[in-house]
């Protein structure tokens, strides 16, 4: 089996983001940068995959500027094999990512690809789904459980009504959650031998997709903040303040 | 003109409380014609009813099908871009069901998704939350998007309300080819016969410092005496004190309930985004310097294990 995996790089996940006083985004300049807390656990997944005898080969993608390079380099020392970098500068959507990652799996022949369930920058949790539409093929999202036999694999899902059992048959899309595994740490002799290993760089002519983003942002704001409220001393003291509100019968 | 269908979401018997929501985000966009599509099996009529009854909704469109019993997305997504013709806009709730369909039918259509619509701008204008709630972006649709597909965050609109009259329902059939190579095999449910989390009024949650999954039951006794839900941070469901879906949060489900009670949770950003709705928030914690404390209305300093049986005893 081969498996694809998409990575994304987004603000570390442990930065407490500020947006922009002219509201065209988040300050992301001298900010940490980091691989998408779910993109790495499904590289881990994959690695696993791999260890148990499931897989022959990982390739990770990544789409944008020069820089997601670094990512691509993490997920490689982690111990996937080989790399692909859409080199872009241009606002890549949701749908123009999916149409790109289509052509690569297609591209590749892959029997499966890996990406987490969504990205913590901008929250949309939809490029699986979409690439999983444009393939016409099995998409099982919020993945905590995965299983293989023959050409079928058996996933566990994390849906709001408890967990759910799908069966897909591969080629599939799985985009995993959070309970699926805990990612490893990289080993610097890792992040050396990683360097040997090959990333090819393509372009979206090269994929035949264009940028053509279907949404714009007209700004961004900070959300309204809660304001801290006050502490009581005593149980007596908060049942009366909880009357006073009618949340609780007098 | 604008035209809105709704993908109801239910189990079979009985409708999510999240479309009721869903349905007071499309009436923001055009009050004039609000549909809403049941996909269920071949005995969907109690939620179909249940549908027509709600306040606003023009028409009721029931694709009964027996391949429809259960929610697998690769296989609504079809008929569901089958039925779109007409419409302006394609709604769900933001639940798991909704974030699962709706881009697979954007995708379907070649149009974006707008995910997690938290307010109505103008028909083609949106807020949604961005960086966990962080930030939030106005984002509006490119000329020449022909349809609108996204879905709608419970925790941001009211429930519509029902029964001043009953829509019409009408049975409709799609000739889409369904896929085969999805198959549900089952849901894992935890009994409960506490209130639903997404839609209690009231919810009493435990954390971290709850310890053990047998320690809950301080946590369930007080929401029992409240009437209220339980529910649970992602330490404790990390920790394996109870299942995934009690989880409150980023990850799990965001919230908006009159009074949330969080017992021995400290506050992680990601739990903060599934509360920063409810009216207000209760915190019971050792910690003083704990993150819930910055947005608790009432706050007190304490053992969970004593304050929260005395809670319970002490209400009326």
């Amino acid at each position: 089996m081969k498996i694809l995996v998409c990575i994304k790089r987004v603000v570390d996940y442990n930065v407490r983001i500020r947006v922009k006083p002219d509201g065209g985004g988040v300050v992301t300049d001298g900010v940490k940068m980091s691989m998408n807390p779910f993109d790495e656990i499904a590289v881990e997944e994959a690695l696993r995959i791999k260890e148990a005898g499931n897989a022959d080969e990982i390739i990770v993608v990544s789409i944008g500027a020069k820089q997601v390079q670094e990512q691509l380099r993490t997920a490689l020392a982690m111990g996937a094999d080989r790399g692909i970098h859409v080199e872009t500068t241009e606002n890549i959507q949701p749908l123009t990512a999916s149409r790109m990652l289509l052509n690569i799996a297609q591209s590749e022949g892959v029997d499966l690809v890996l990406l987490g369930k969504q990205a913590i920058d901008d929250d949309n949790n939809q490029t699986g789904q979409m690439l999983a539409a444009l393939w016409d093929r099995p998409q099982a999202t919020f993945a905590s459980g995965l299983s293989f036999d023959g050409g079928k694999a058996t996933t566990i899902r994390e849906v709001d009504a408890g967990l759910e059992v799908l069966e897909v048959d591969l080629p599939a899309v799985v985009t995993v959650d959070l309970r699926l595994n805990e990612p490893r740490y990289v080993k610097l002799p890792d992040m050396m031998k990683a360097k040997k290993k090959t990333i090819d760089v393509k372009t979206l002519a090269d994929l035949g997709v264009e940028a053509a983003p279907g949404v714009s942002s007209l700004g961004v704001r900070p959300p309204e903040g809660r304001q801290a409220g006050k502490k009581v001393e005593t149980v007596e003291e908060l049942v009366k303040e909880l009357q006073a509100r009618g949340l609780v019968n007098d | 003109m604008t035209k809105v269908l709704i993908i109801a979401e239910h189990d079979g018997e009985k409708l999510n409380s999240s479309t009721a929501k869903t349905l007071t985000c499309a009436l923001a966009i055009d009050s004039a014609s609000v549909e809403i599509a049941v996909l269920g099996g071949l005995q969907c009529d109690a939620v179909c009813d249940q549908v027509a009854a709600l306040d606003g909704v023009s028409r009721v469109l029931k694709l009964a099908r027996e391949e429809n019993s259960v929610p697998v997305a690769a296989v609504y997504a079809p008929q569901i871009v089958e039925l779109a013709a007409g419409y302006t806009h394609l709604i769900a709730p933001s639940t798991t069901f909704g974030k699962d369909l709706m881009p697979r039918v954007a995708a379907l259509l070649g149009v974006p998704s707008v995910t997690d619509v938290m307010k109505v701008i103008a028909p083609d204008t949106f807020e949604r939350p961005i960086y966990a709630g962080n930030a939030i972006d106005t984002v509006q649709l490119a000329e020449g998007i022909s349809v609108m597909v996204g879905t709608a965050r419970p925790a941001s609109f009211k429930a519509a309300g029902s029964g001043s009259a009953a829509a019409p329902i009408e049975a409709v059939e799609t000739s889409a080819a369904l896929p085969t190579h999805s198959r549900y095999i089952e849901l894992r449910q935890q009994a409960s016969d506490r209130p639903d989390l997404q839609s209690a009024p009231k919810v009493v949650s435990g954390g971290r410092g709850v310890g053990s999954g047998d320690n809950f039951d301080v946590i369930y006794a007080l929401a029992d005496k409240l009437g209220a839900a339980a529910g649970a941070s992602r330490a404790a469901v990390d920790a394996g004190f109870v299942a995934n879906d009690m989880q409150v949060g980023q990850t799990g489900k965001v919230i908006a309930p009159d009074l949330y009670i969080a017992c021995g949770i400290s506050g992680a950003i990601q739990h903060l985004a599934g509360i920063k709705d409810a009216g207000t928030i209760v915190a019971i914690n050792s910690d003083a310097d704990a993150p819930i404390f910055e947005v608790a209305d009432l706050g007190i300093v304490g053992d969970l294990f004593t304050l929260v049986p005395e809670l319970e005893k002490a209400l009326p």
